[in-house]
């Protein structure tokens, strides 16, 4: 048992049914070169299923993305959830095509930000490294 | 620590996931709890599956937990994945094809990575599997890409391990034979529905045969099974060469218990004193700044390795903790 | 057999070239190039000039030769666009049946001369809005369609019998035609003179858009249901709309989104005709569905070669005899992922450039996005505006005074060439993998397109590409976009509707109906009529599909990253 730096663990995560996951698997290999340890979902996941899922990969972050329309549901779901399962020190974030009126609201709904289309990779790996830090307790 | 061990116990999910975390990253306050969790475990049936990339193993573990969970078993699973070597991170995809199962009470499915450990993926997937165990899994899965010596040990300490091959690897059949062959007691050739799959069969069979006479390995003659994990072939199947394997233990090799066995305690308790010992050493060698002194005579061209690597040691080992 | 080229002038072509090169390097000697390295959008590199040098061995009738004619570079049809302009076809789709129906006529009062209609996530999936999956999803990027009472809706008032309508939907493709041709049926139009389009094409969906529903062989028996039954039964209509756009815009090059897409066609092709049908009875029927990137002269080549490439596949390796079996006809989106949430009415342009790269490479109909569909569902005003600059294209620019503008240029010749040689040769892959089929299996579109999409993504990070607003000339102020929003009132009432149906149905014969589905999957048996029997007896979609996921279990995704 050899004492390790401990490293970020994020979750990539794609609630609802839209399929556009380019830009949760380009996320998921920046954060890796990052050094960051990400666990990947996969596509249409309920948001009970992704919290269930980063509660077992004890993660310090879920990052969500969506491109259909639907996060204004989805996202705030994903922090009740983790709200129930007393795991709200998970940090959720979320990303994809989402107008600046809904990022107010999913703010004030408790997701801690929100990236739109266009934003470099570069810019979002230093908020994680910014605004995540891994689990000290 | 004890409420720790009381949590893990009674099965809650959040305490077993951080405390698979803090087990990963070398946290020394987690031996106690592993201390007081060892009276917990050993009930649970270990199945350590191995094979090279792509030949779908995270989908037959996924099938496998189907399975499992049909027969009111419930399942742990451990997938590991490699780290990249460039930036120490890595991306856990397993966890996807198996993520339906997410729901499930019964089901708990954690992703590990390699990292860049001494030899510690063996130490630390072990105590994450006794915890798994503390927590009252029936069966727990450990899934590993087969390349490494560390991956290899990883799933040899499993009751039963099962090596997955796909039909046209051609060569790749003789690089296991150097490497993993010897350890498997279950031979899957997985997308047996193409091209080349009786051949891979034959080779198999015939390597294993050759194998089984050089270490000689009792009674058991490893079956090799052809499978579709993808579409749900073979798997009842597999699971019943996994009782009949389960069977063969109890009856003959010395008990079901991964402890059971001189044998495996032995080879366990060496790897842990190897491991504890590397930690200690290390860490009071740089608490010291002895070992950054003998980095810096070497560098200065004042001595050399062996004699500085003689004097850091030495004294160490005569001396009590 | 004849060079385009007199041999005789490529020596001149080498000293003149030698000349220039020599001035050029005095010229960079003292101020160098602009860049390091020119290339396309799809990473391609470009040289500084192109001459006949570069296509020695063009034979002019062979390679190239007049529209309507083999192999069809310059155009599918002898008039192109100086008989006829391409249709204007927008997609629309949003919240309820009602909604979208008003837009629709909005639309054909417009001039739109096609429709289009976008579907919400739960039917692309073949869920009803009342599944849990469905939740927060109805309405929101099209429209939803659980009953055929919501297709009624959707066309109601709209002239069937004379327009097209083209529906873009996957795994249920096969449902939601079913209700289409339910609800001409009862107002009385019968099913041979319905003429439009499904997308229908689940090959791209497992390598790019991942909507999917049943796994890949059987996903493809059900298309070949189509178009057997198409072919039989409904000949006016496009039973399969074999797409690039998803792949290019999940992030493959134009080569990949060539190559993928035609080896797309291949597999449906081999598989219909192991069902036995005649290639000259189906082929015709296939339409192509493509991207138009921001890399203007790229665009064009990709465009050119496609129509060649599919000639030349459909008679040199399917022995096809009918000359419209030959044609690529194809409709174009622009790139939705080319736009930006910054300085958005950028997009305008952005549009405008690729609109006209599509109308330059022959495209029989075009959708050009709003500027706003970066943020959300486009609002009427930029759909208009998206119109608007198809219509400029066609009316004001003077690009479609003649056909094929640009064949004949050095450059877009050698590109088209070039572009050709390479999707060919992926195409070669992937036939020695045995085919599409076990190439997704393998992953290997999947992993091509995801290295891609990384490749292109780190660039625009590390500022080897510019896009305006994003990494260079930004500014700081937003500039208001007017958004579109869908009311949330909106799932509730579309749960209502379809309650509503359910209890007015005769329950028995919808059981009756879908057992018969479900033998009709198991067996051999074309599934098509049990299809439209049943949502005729008002079975849902999802009561349809989840038939399908019993019969041949869920396909879930491989993950690939």
């Amino acid at each position: 048992m050899m004492r390790q730096k401990r490293r970020v663990r994020v979750m990539v995560a794609k609630p609802g049914l839209d399929g556009h996951d380019r830009g949760a698997r380009i996320i998921a290999r920046a954060y890796r070169d990052a050094g960051f340890e990400v666990v990947y979902t996969g596509l249409h996941q309920t948001p009970e299923e992704i919290v269930e899922a980063a509660i077992q990969e004890d993660v310090d972050m879920i990052g969500l993305s969506s491109l259909a329309g639907a996060h204004k549901y989805l996202f705030p779901a994903v922090v009740e959830f983790l709200k129930e399962r007393g795991a709200d020190d998970i940090v959720v974030c979320g990303g994809g095509i989402i107008p600046d009126d809904d990022i107010d609201k999913l703010k004030e709904a408790g997701v801690k930000e929100v990236f739109t289309p266009g934003t470099p990779l570069e810019e979002i790996v230093n908020w994680v490294e910014n605004n995540v830090k891994p689990r000290q307790d | 620590m004890s409420h720790i061990v009381e949590k893990v116990v009674a099965g809650d999910v959040r305490t077993v996931a951080r405390l698979i975390r803090d087990i990963d990253d070398g946290m020394p306050e987690v031996r106690e709890v592993l201390k007081g969790l060892y009276p917990h475990t050993g009930r649970a049936y270990v199945i350590g599956i191995t094979g090279a990339p792509g030949v779908g193993k995270s989908t037959l573990v996924d099938q496998m937990v189907a399975h499992l969970r049909k027969r009111d078993k419930t399942v742990g699973v451990l997938a590991v994945d490699p780290t990249s070597p460039f930036s120490g991170g890595a991306i856990l995809g397993d966890r996807v094809r198996m993520q339906r199962h997410s729901m499930d009470q019964g089901v708990f499915i954690r992703s590990l990575a390699t990292r860049g450990h001494f030899g510690g993926l063996t130490q630390s997937t072990r105590s994450a599997i006794d915890v798994l165990d503390a927590m009252g899994k029936d069966f727990i899965l450990v899934e590993t890409v087969g390349v490494g010596q560390d991956e290899v040990d990883v799933v040899r300490s499993a009751h039963t391990t099962v090596i997955v091959v796909i039909p046209g690897m051609g060569d790749d059949i003789q690089a296991i034979k150097a490497g993993i062959l010897e350890v498997g007691d279950i031979f899957l050739i997985n997308k047996a529905d193409r091209e080349g799959a009786d051949k891979t069969l034959s080779d198999l069979r015939l390597m294993i045969d050759m194998d089984q006479k050089k270490y000689d390995r009792g009674s058991w003659k490893p079956p090799i099974l052809k499978v579709q994990a993808v579409f749900d072939k073979g798997i009842t199947e597999f699971l019943e060469e996994i009782d009949r394997h389960a069977e063969y233990l109890a009856t003959t090799a010395g008990g079901l218990q991964t402890r059971g066995t001189r044998d495996k305690v032995s080879q366990e308790l060496g790897e842990m004193i190897k491991a504890r010992l590397i930690e200690e050493v290390i860490d009071r060698l740089t608490e010291s700044g002895d070992f950054d002194r003998a980095v810096e005579s070497i560098v200065k061209g004042k001595t050399d390795p062996y004699t500085a690597c003689e004097n850091l040691v030495f004294p160490i080992l005569s001396s009590s903790p | 057999m004849a060079l385009t080229f007199n041999p005789k002038i490529f020596d001149d072509i080498e000293k003149g070239k030698k000349k220039w090169q020599k001035e050029l390097e005095k010229v960079f000697a003292a101020r160098p190039e602009r860049l390091r390295r020119f290339a396309t959008v799809s990473d391609r590199e470009i040289k500084r000039i192109y001459t006949p040098a570069h296509l020695k061995d063009q034979d002019f009738m062979e390679s190239l030769g007049f529209p309507g004619d083999y192999p069809f570079t310059r155009g599918v049809q002898p008039s192109m666009y100086r008989g006829r302009l391409w249709t204007m076809r927008m997609f629309a789709g949003l919240g309820t049946a009602s909604d979208t129906n008003e837009r629709f006529h909005l639309l054909v009062n417009q001039g739109q001369t096609g429709l289009s209609t976008a579907f919400d996530m739960p039917t692309l999936m073949g869920y009803d809005t009342d599944s849990p999956k469905a939740r927060g999803e109805c309405g929101k990027c099209g429209v939803a369609i659980d009953t055929l009472k919501d297709m009624e809706d959707l066309f109601a008032g709209l002239p069937i019998d004379r327009i097209t309508t083209s529906m873009t939907i996957n795994p249920p493709a096969s449902v939601i035609w079913a209700m289409y041709i339910a609800m001409a049926e009862k107002r009385g139009i019968h099913r041979k003179v319905l003429g439009g389009t499904i997308q229908n094409d689940m090959l791209k969906e497992f390598i790019a858009q991942k909507t999917f529903m049943c796994p890949p062989i059987p996903s493809v028996r059900i298309i070949v249901d189509t178009v057997e039954f198409g072919t039989r039964e409904v000949p006016r209509w496009n039973t399969i709309s074999i797409s690039g756009y998803h792949i290019r815009e999940a992030g493959s090059t134009s080569v990949q989104e060539l190559a993928f897409t035609l080896a797309d066609g291949i597999a449906y092709t081999e598989k219909a005709i192991e069902r036995g049908l005649d290639v000259d009875d189906f082929a015709p029927r296939f339409s192509f569905f493509f991207n138009s990137h921001l890399d203007f002269f790229e665009e064009v080549a990709k465009f050119r070669a496609a129509r060649r490439m599919w000639a030349r596949i459909m008679k040199e390796r399917f022995k096809a005899k009918d000359p419209r079996s030959w044609w690529l006809r194809f409709h174009t989106q622009t790139a939705g992922c080319s736009l930006t949430a910054q300085q958005p009415y950028n997009n305008v342009v952005r549009t405008a450039l690729q609109a006209l790269a599509a109308v330059m490479g022959g495209t029989q109909s075009l959708h050009t996005n709003s500027l706003d569909e970066v943020l959300a569902i486009p609002t009427e005003e930029a759909a208009t505006i998206a119109l608007r600059t198809q219509q400029i294209i066609a009316e004001e620019s003077g690009v479609t005074n003649t056909i094929d503008p640009l064949g004949g240029s050095y450059f877009v010749e050698a590109l088209t060439d070039r572009m050709e040689e390479e999707a060919f040769e992926i195409i070669q892959k992937i036939d020695d993998m045995g085919g599409m089929l076990s190439a997704i299996e393998k992953n290997y579109p999947q992993q091509e397109i995801a290295d891609s999409a990384y490749h292109y993504q780190r660039q625009i990070d590390e500022n080897q590409r510019t896009v305006v607003g994003v990494n260079k000339y930004v500014v700081d102020e937003e500039i208001p976009v007017e958004v579109l929003e869908i009311d949330e009132e909106l799932e509730r009432l579309q749960i209502e509707k379809t309650n509503r149906v359910k209890t007015e149905r005769d329950n028995s014969r919808v059981e009756e109906c879908l057992e018969r589905v479900g033998e009709c999957c198991s067996g051999d048996e074309n599934v098509m009529q049990s299809l439209i029997d049943a949502v005729k007896a008002d079975a849902t979609l999802q009561e349809v599909c989840d038939v399908f996921r019993k019969v041949y279990g869920e396909y879930r995704d491989p993950g690939i990253y």
